[in-house]
């Protein structure tokens, strides 16, 4: 598959921090693609790295085959961007703002920015200065998703959205992944990248630490398993990929890598199973082994 | 009021550097003039044909009248502008450190701790009135020291420490009626220039005692007359209005809610107009205000003072001693014409400061980061900086064409020849133009090669109006007044045209603009 966003090795430095420590991001053309890390993790970095506004230091990028820096104009035309701090002109309206974001992109599809601004229900004749941040991030997002464009960089998007705006955009990032466009996802809420995303990549502290499909990464997580067993849990310990086991009477709880899992059920129903709750392995978990440090027994 | 001083303390420290820069300055400013006139004028009788060759209507339109014949007489009335910029900064200061926080949200930050609804004004206040008062202090000690008399000193120190705390209180009004800083400003800024003028046209007619003159706020202060059997009384009047004023502040402040505004601000269109497609469009949107509030002030500035200049005209030729003393000083030149000439070398500074503010904002809104998602869209560094940077040159040139226009149709209806007038006064108006953009082509040099220290530009204007205003009295050697761009037009009108420097100036201009346009596409942005 094509990629539409590559990048390997950046690097890049303001003063005396390294803001991107040789981060490698591959987007693919028709995927929804989560960028995740946490706050100052260089997130915001790369994007401005890919839209030709920074200047990497080292390492290479692409943005549709061309050079961002050398050919922003033309690469832009392809693209729709929602910044991580969405900032308005203070005496511009939204609808404003929406218009002129798009019209300095291509052309804009009046029905559709309509709709999406009924969807959002944005007050769109309201002054930048008084818009909450919530609807600030709308305005940005309604003037992306209005955009015709075949890439939608999105940092950070539902920052300040509330649940109810949150399940609209998540609605409408499926509609867009089924139109066949490219998303690219920054986040640092899990919830959000699992439900939408096809692969993700994880940063941390300006270096890719883990990229691939969301079950390709569950591989890496462990399920929780409670269970209630009806004979002696002898030898469930000594398993493979089991880890932290606690057993209380004939009630056991342990974490078992979840590429282990199957040898660890089939070991349950030999001994036989009375009661059984298992919890999926979420990336909120494969997130914090990253991120706490070199604690716990990385495999 | 609790939290008052924490928050003195941290709008000091915001401002350790401004404060000082413009108080001592200021200070400076004054003490200089007296000095230098010291050293030039020793005994009375250079005093009197210097009072007697500058008592004419012109200049005291523009200065006020001089009160009284002593060195410190001359040194307050030549000095009177500082009433006017000390006023400005004091109001701009009160107005950064209330709506503007309030506007970027770190009010809200800081009310949400322990922090008197009041604090924040207060500590605006505080600063301000504390800064005028360190003004009026080092103006008053300083002429005391050079030996000018202490209670004419005092009085002169207190004129100018008075007339801060007046504007302190005119700016925390403003604050409190607008959501925008921007509006409080300008607010600020009409109030000090309707003062000003009202005393421009109230002295322009020679008479001391213009009722105009005495209900400006600032020509109620000049005639104070430090030097010249003071009118102490002036000076409670005056400071009860500031109280009144200020009083009125905190009863609104007391009244709205945070982040509003007294004058509501109303819906405005939910699409965009026609205009609003290039980054050429959003920078008009964005600067519109600007430029044609200037190009009013200047079609005031020009109309009251065109007219000025043919009564000075007539003033001097009833005055055949005076008329004499003018020519060994200008020449050839009539007096109207030196009176426009030197009203056009300040607008031109003036006019180039606009360019300036003009330019700057393009780093605004950079740093703000609204220039990020204009240039995700599909717009080049070029475009969008040229954007602003048309704008910049743009506003000046409206500015002093506008001057031009109007100075030459009410000096040309004073005098009968509004044909012969018009065309040659708007030339004089135009000259001033490659040494305004050439001023304004250093900020955008800045902007595109030195981001962190386009401020600086600002520098530029402050030493060039210096050396402008200040540089003969100071006597400075012909190398530092050929640092000005200013000091290389040519003295129009009535002057000779030379093309040679205005080219200079323009085709440096454009390298500047070239050089800030190629740094720009170079670095990075944010």
């Amino acid at each position: 598959m094509e990629n539409v966003i590559s990048s390997s090795g950046l690097v890049k430095t303001f003063g005396q921090t390294r803001a991107l420590d040789g981060l490698d991001l591959q987007v693919r053309r028709g995927e929804v693609h989560g960028f995740l890390g946490p706050n100052g993790s260089g997130k915001s970095t790369t994007i401005r790295v890919i839209l030709g506004l920074l200047k990497a230091d080292e390492g290479e990028v692409t943005l549709f085959g061309g050079d961002p820096w050398r050919d922003a104009v033309t690469l832009h035309k392809r693209l729709a961007y929602v910044p991580g701090d969405v900032t308005l002109w203070p005496n511009l309206t939204g609808g404003e703002v929406i218009d002129l974001l798009n019209r300095l992109r291509g052309d804009v599809d009046p029905k559709r920015r309509d709709e999406l601004v009924q969807r959002f229900e944005l007050d769109p004749r309201k002054k930048g200065r008084t818009y909450s941040k919530g609807n600030r991030q709308k305005v940005a997002l309604i003037a992306a998703l209005a955009s015709d464009a075949e890439l939608l960089v999105l940092d950070e998007p539902t920052s300040g959205l509330d649940p109810l705006m949150e399940s609209v955009f998540q609605a409408c990032i499926v509609e867009e992944r089924a139109a066949g466009r490219t998303v690219l996802l920054s986040s640092h809420i899990l919830a959000e990248a699992e439900a939408l995303c096809d692969r993700v990549s994880i940063i941390r502290a300006g270096r890719t630490v883990e990229t691939g499909t969301l079950s390709e990464l569950r591989h890496l997580t462990r399920t929780a398993i409670h269970a209630e067993l009806a004979g002696s849990p002898d030898g469930l310990s000594s398993l493979r990929g089991v880890h932290d086991f606690v057993a209380e009477g004939d009630r056991v709880r342990f974490q078992v890598d979840t590429a282990e899992l199957d040898d660890a059920l089939r070991k349950l129903s030999a001994i036989g199973v009375r009661g059984l709750t298992s919890q999926p392995p979420t990336l909120e978990e494969l997130f914090l082994r990253h991120y706490q440090g070199e604690g716990g027994d990385n495999r | 009021m609790t939290g008052t001083w924490q928050l003195v303390r941290l709008a000091l420290r915001r401002d350790r550097w401004l404060l000082p820069l413009w108080v001592v300055g200021l200070a400076l400013f004054v003490i200089g003039i007296g000095s230098s006139f010291k050293s030039l004028y020793a005994d009375q009788a250079s005093l009197e044909s210097f009072a007697a060759s500058m008592s004419n209507p012109s200049l005291s339109a523009f200065y006020g009248p001089i009160f009284a014949v002593n060195l410190g007489g001359i040194t307050a009335w030549r000095s009177s502008l500082v009433l006017i910029i000390s006023a400005l900064a004091v109001g701009l200061t009160v107005i950064r450190h209330t709506r503007a926080e309030e506007e970027q949200g770190r009010r809200e930050l800081l009310g949400s701790t322990v922090v008197g609804r009041q604090a924040g004004l207060t500590a605006a206040t505080a600063i301000a009135l504390g800064a005028s008062t360190v003004l009026g202090a080092l103006v008053a000690l300083g002429l005391t020291a050079m030996g000018f008399g202490a209670a004419g000193s005092l009085a002169l120190g207190l004129e100018y420490a008075v007339a801060g705390w007046l504007f302190t209180a005119v700016a925390a009004v403003a604050a409190q009626l607008t959501q925008s800083a921007r509006a409080a400003r300008w607010i600020t800024i009409l109030v000090l220039g309707v003062s000003f003028l009202l005393r421009v046209v109230g002295d322009a007619g020679g008479d001391q005692n213009s009722p105009l003159s005495w209900i400006s706020p600032i020509g109620l202060l000049q005639r104070l007359r430090p030097y010249g059997d003071e009118r102490w009384w002036v000076l409670p009047i005056v400071v009860a209005l500031a109280v009144a004023i200020a009083a009125a502040a905190y009863a609104l402040s007391a009244r709205r809610d945070l982040d509003a505004g007294i004058i509501a601000t109303r819906p405005g269109p939910a699409r965009a107009g026609r205009g609003l497609r290039s980054p050429l469009g959003l920078a008009w949107r964005l600067q519109c205000g600007n430029v044609l509030g200037w190009s009013v002030g200047f079609i005031v500035l020009g109309l009251v003072l065109g007219g000025a200049a043919d009564s000075a005209q007539s003033a001097v030729e009833e005055n055949a001693q005076l008329a004499d003393a003018l020519r060994r000083i200008g020449g050839d030149l009539t007096i109207s014409d030196l009176f426009i000439g030197a009203l056009f070398a300040i607008m031109g500074i003036i006019a180039a400061a606009q360019g300036v503010q003009l330019v700057l904002r393009a780093r605004a809104e950079e740093s703000a980061g609204r220039a990020e998602p204009v240039l995700a869209a599909a717009v080049g560094r070029n475009r969008w900086l040229g954007g602003h940077t048309l704008m910049a040159y743009a506003g000046p040139l409206v500015s002093m064409v506008a001057a031009g226009l109007f100075t030459g149709l009410a000096y040309g209806a004073a005098t009968g020849d509004v044909g012969g007038q018009v065309p040659r006064i708007l030339g004089a108006a135009l000259v001033q133009i490659p040494a305004s953009w050439f001023t304004v082509s250093i900020a955008v040099a800045l902007v595109g090669l030195l981001p962190r220290l386009s401020g600086l530009a600002w520098g530029f204007v402050v030493a060039f109006l210096l050396l402008g205003q200040l540089g003969a009295v100071l006597q400075l050697s012909q190398w530092a007044l050929d640092v000005s761009p200013f000091t290389h037009l040519p003295k129009l009108p009535g002057g000779d045209v030379t093309v040679t420097p205005l080219v200079w100036l323009l085709a440096l201009a454009v390298a500047l603009t070239a050089a800030g346009m190629a740094g720009f596409r170079r670095r990075d942005v944010g």
